[in-house]
């Protein structure tokens, strides 16, 4: 049989009908655009408990947890949903009880867009919305990149051998001989992460905030079912998922992975409770709370949210798991997700579905991000610069839109950067690490009285100097390796070193200068009789 | 237990059960217990699977019994001095 015949184009026709679906779906919510920045930004404060629930859940889940979470499982075992997806269960809804709610009404009440305008009319400072704004831009990135990076290797996993003349790949074995390399004939990196880029951008720079949350819903649904497909499909081709539990239990490289011992430590395991309290501070997730319609449209998000992390994260440890047994030893962990569908789902058609649905997780996330970092440059700095009587609605839309494509290529280039170094799971966790070290800044900014601008300045300082460093060591050291073993300090996550120097950050800060005007503060506290 | 909605004991109640579900969260005794569930799913990975449909139970309690109405209230209260709203940027 010619090596030509058997070259499906299925999959990457499906993949790309799906990307051009949601460049309609983009188009068809410009048709509800209001006109006003409020709409772009914010769609006029009016969604609902269902469509906020799949947004913020299709944000909260990237490429981090399809693509990260297996590769993760295949590195380190099980234990990874107890170190993520079980904390996050507890703790993210616990944030979106306790400070999402208290965000949308402080929102709603004073009309705010970014956390940097809430921060600075909440302690009166200027200067702190000033250096908030690029602390939040430096953390965003490495979240975009978790994206930017998994969609690549995604598209390259899924659709290797599709053209092998076009993208031919080659290594070099052990005995000098030249053979084809496993990812021959994908789509390079640089193409798919570019592509996808382009479809999300497009969709957002036409339907805003509103076309993030319609996208974000269907993307929501199709990743959902994708992953019972591709669940289905990996653990049936394995002979079931007893005999795929076994072959990975009886192998060398996969039986420890069945448990802890050995994998992950006591201490690391516990100080991971940290990490998911990132979703306090992560900007795109204001901007999606401020979108609510009334405060009642949280309680499906806030119980549906463990249970929909689990649906996603049980399927992906299992294929991680299962991987270690089918692949064996020292598979790159960004790629086994895409390696496990490519070599086992072999009908096209669900090979091209499942592709769409973890492109889906990835890009509802992206998209978020991009719209919040373009409505902060707007709103956080021209408009606070230059004055909001200086531009119309119109011209604001253009500056976030400006904004988005500059942040869009740097993060690009620097995804090219980094995707071979990089392991997507230990980015994201140090991601999620800076925006939980910002964590204390929120919860006194809502509950303590006290709490004053030195001290928010303080703790971000502290915040700031604490996770570079940090980050630094662990990501850009020589020599470092991809999946390679995470940074502990005294066997702890360094998020809780972060989060610990924030917090004596804030707390000595507030408690050594003033604390703003009872005004200012009687502004941000319902009074106790409104309490009751 | 006669739980009066969104009463301080509520709160109380929701608060333990966090707390509780906190520590359990880290189950060491089956660190290293390789057995499986229903044949497929090791122990580990079941029990954290379980947690989070517990923590689920959580959140609906703490609607039931903690839900901030007073907050929505405020909200939409008309405050004497307010920002500008962006509707009018």
């Amino acid at each position: 049989m010619n090596a030509a015949a058997t070259i499906s184009y299925v999959p990457v026709v499906l993949i790309g009908g799906y990307l051009l679906l949601l460049l309609g779906l983009g188009l068809v919510s410009q048709r509800f655009f209001r006109g006003t920045s409020a709409d772009y930004f914010l769609v006029s404060r009016s969604v609902g408990p269902f469509l906020l629930l799949m947004s913020i859940f299709g944000t909260t889940m990237t490429g981090f947890a399809m693509v990260g979470s297996s590769g993760k499982a295949y590195s380190d075992g099980i234990g990874v949903y107890g170190l993520m997806a079980s904390w996050s269960g507890l703790i993210h809804s616990g944030v979106f009880f306790l400070v999402g709610i208290r965000l949308w009404a402080i929102g709603k009440r004073y009309g705010y867009v970014t956390q940097c305008a809430f921060f600075r009319d909440r302690f009166e400072s200027p200067t702190l919305g000033y250096l908030l704004f690029p602390v939040l831009v430096l953390l965003v990135i490495p979240y975009l990149l978790v994206g930017v990076i998994s969609a690549g290797k995604f598209l390259q996993s899924a659709t290797a051998g599709t053209f092998p003349e076009l993208f031919a790949l080659t290594i070099k074995a052990a005995d000098g001989a030249v053979r084809a390399h496993p990812l021959s004939g994908g789509i390079p990196p640089w193409l798919g992460s570019g592509i996808i880029c382009l479809i999300v951008l497009g969709y957002v720079f036409f339907g805003g905030l509103r076309g993030a949350v319609w996208a974000n819903t269907f993307q929501t649904i199709v990743f959902l079912c994708a992953g019972v497909v591709a669940f289905w499909m990996i653990s049936d081709r394995l002979g079931g998922m007893a005999e795929a539990t076994r072959r990975a239990a009886e192998s060398a490289f996969g039986g420890p992975r069945l448990a802890r011992e050995g994998m992950i430590g006591h201490l690391q395991f516990l100080s991971y409770c940290l990490i998911p309290l990132s979703v306090g501070m992560f900007p795109h997730l204001f901007q999606h709370w401020l979108t609510a319609r009334n405060a009642k449209s949280f309680r499906l998000t806030v119980v549906a949210h463990p249970i929909f992390i689990m649906l996603v994260w049980v399927p992906c440890i299992l294929i991680g798991l299962w991987a270690t047994g089918h692949q064996g030893e020292g598979v790159n962990p960004n790629a086994v997700l895409g390696r496990m569908v490519n070599q086992l789902v072999h009908s096209p058609v669900l090979t091209g579905i499942v592709a769409a649905g973890v492109l889906a997780a990835i890009m509802s996330s992206l998209d978020s991000q991009f719209m919040c970092l373009g409505t902060m440059f707007t709103e956080d700095i021209i408009v606070r610069r230059f004055g909001r009587e200086r531009f119309s609605d119109r011209q604001e839309v253009l500056l976030a839109r400006g904004f988005i494509v500059a942040i869009v290529a740097i993060t690009y280039f620097l995804a090219l950067y980094l995707k071979d170094t990089a392991h997507v799971f230990d980015l994201g966790v140090w991601c999620f690490s800076g925006f939980a070290g910002l964590f204390p800044l929120i919860v006194a900014a809502l509950y303590w009285r006290r709490a004053t601008k030195a001290g928010m300045i303080t703790g971000l300082a502290a915040t700031a100097a604490s996770w570079l460093m940090l980050f630094w060591h662990d990501i850009f050291a020589p020599g470092k390796k991809a999946g390679g073993d995470e940074l502990l300090v005294a066997g702890m996550m360094p998020v809780v070193f972060i989060v610990a120097a924030s917090a004596a950050g804030v707390i000595v800060g507030s408690l050594l200068s003033r604390p703003p005007s009872q005004a200012t503060v009687d502004k941000f506290f319902p009074a106790p009789a409104a309490a009751k | 237990m006669n739980l009066k909605r969104h009463s301080a004991a509520g709160r109380r109640l929701i608060w333990f059960l966090a707390a509780a579900l906190f520590v359990l969260h880290h189950d060491f005794w089956w660190w290293s217990d390789r057995s499986l569930v229903f044949g497929f799913l090791p122990v580990g990975l079941a029990y954290h699977a379980a947690f989070s449909a517990a923590a689920a139970l959580l959140w609906l309690a703490a609607n039931r019994f903690a839900w901030p109405d007073e907050l929505e209230a405020w909200a939409d209260q008309a405050p004497a001095e307010t920002r500008q709203p962006v509707t009018h940027g």
